[in-house]
């Protein structure tokens, strides 16, 4: 991962915020977390808790990083900061089972899954082990609220399709046949494939409207400088 | 759940409950280093051998952790056991298999950060396996493992030379491939209770 905006110029707080949001969501930009991603997205609010779970972890274990990085020996860093991680993730999953139950058999081992989570892990030595702490932590939280949205807009289009409803609120009358498939593993991949492919599409077109203004400005050019010449 | 027969937990494991597609587990592996069956292959038997270590370490652990009452210790242990396993068989690679080192390059280390390894055991834990339940689990989820990866594996290297559509081309259609392979999976449903 190339941080080539930080080496022109350091970027602000709020553009550290605002990265992870959008321009480099983590899940349908840099493809990590794929896990949680695909399996504990079948509802909307699955999605949304598992999204404040792994934000919460990714931005403590962030600021916590991003604050020791001078101690940490080159060494046993990728070591030191999976412990890191690992002690935010219980306090996660102590919370998560105080909070609610129900949510915590929901995810199921999910939670504690977090800790293999690659976004947390990719962040933590790719970011906040080079950046200060409050830019770091910034950063982290607009990583985890990007991360966040991703999972909704996949959970969201499971339920809707598979259930029937949003946010647990049915959406359609008594006769609206659930697609099934698509709260099973199976619609997962399909759901993410076809946001994926919705991107991919829309960057496809911005770009080759972007060559034809091109061409066409280019053309102008010529043809003028043609006039001038004649 | 404590149970299920031997047999049972393997074929689960393999084929109707396989960790990469239909509990999701390892997807960074399942979507990174497929390109093609001579790495796909190896990197599963790899895995598999830390599937298999962590399993077994695991079980030790929760027992000496319910012996001195810190169960809540069990995340950190397990995930600093894992990462020695890890760094034990990426020794190995590199001494006896130089090239198989490159190819396999970041995805070594990453089984560290590889879910299937880490869920084993969690999942094993919350299901209450005993001693040879636990090693099934492990061994099932292996071999249920890399065959996931060289199925997909082996469909990409055919779909390599057809003519895909420019804006299907990359994650888009690996992930395509891999729900058909899931959907095929769910036929196995119901087998083995």
């Amino acid at each position: 991962m190339s941080e080539s905006s930080s080496l022109l110029a350091p970027p602000s707080t709020w553009e550290e915020f605002t990265e992870g949001l959008w321009k480099r969501n983590p899940v349908f930009v840099m493809v990590l977390g794929m896990c949680p991603t695909l399996a504990v997205t079948v509802s909307a609010v699955n999605s949304i808790s598992m999204g404040i779970a792994t934000t919460f972890v990714l931005s403590a274990s962030c600021f916590l990083v991003s604050a020791m990085r001078k101690m940490i020996p080159k060494e046993v860093r990728i070591a030191t900061f999976i412990v890191i991680i690992a002690t935010f993730v219980t306090v996660v999953d102590y919370a998560v089972q105080a909070i609610s139950l129900d949510l915590y058999e929901a995810l199921g081992a999910y939670i504690q899954l977090i800790v293999a989570n690659c976004l947390v892990l990719g962040r933590a030595e790719a970011h906040a082990a080079r950046t200060p702490p409050l830019a770091a932590t910034m950063n982290a939280i607009g990583m985890g609220l990007g991360f966040t949205l991703s999972l909704v807009m996949i959970g969201g289009v499971r339920e809707i399709l598979g259930a029937g409803a949003f946010f647990g609120i049915p959406l359609f009358g008594p006769h609206f046949q659930p697609w099934v498939v698509m709260v099973l593993p199976p619609g997962g991949f399909f759901v993410m494939a076809g946001w994926l492919l919705l991107f991919s599409i829309v960057r496809r077109r911005a770009q080759m409207r972007a060559n034809a203004q091109e061409a066409a400005n280019r053309a102008a050019a010529e043809t003028s400088g043609a006039c001038h010449g004649a | 759940m404590a149970r299920e027969s031997l047999a049972q937990i393997l074929l689960t494991t393999i084929l109707s409950g396989n960790f990469v597609l239909a509990m999701f587990l390892g997807m960074c592996p399942f979507l990174g280093v497929t390109h093609s069956v001579s790495v796909a292959f190896p990197l599963g038997l790899a895995t598999t051998f830390v599937i298999v270590i962590a399993s077994l370490s695991a079980y030790l652990l929760n027992w000496v952790l319910g012996l001195a009452h810190l169960e809540f210790l069990r995340l950190i242990c397990y995930i600093v056991v894992i990462a020695s396993a890890v760094q034990l068989v990426e020794m190995y690679v590199k001494k006896h298999y130089p090239p198989l080192f490159r190819a396999l390059g970041i995805y070594l280390p990453l089984i560290t950060t590889n879910c299937a390894v880490l869920g084993v055991a969690l999942f094993q834990t919350a299901r209450d396996y005993d001693f040879m339940q636990s090693i099934t689990f492990a061994i099932g989820g292996g071999v249920g493992f890399t065959l996931a990866l060289t199925l997909l594996a082996s469909v990409r290297e055919r779909v390599q030379l057809s003519d895909v559509p420019e804006a299907v081309q990359g994650t888009v259609l690996v992930l395509m491939l891999a729900g058909v392979l899931s959907l095929a999976f769910m036929g196995f449903a119901g087998l083995g209770g």
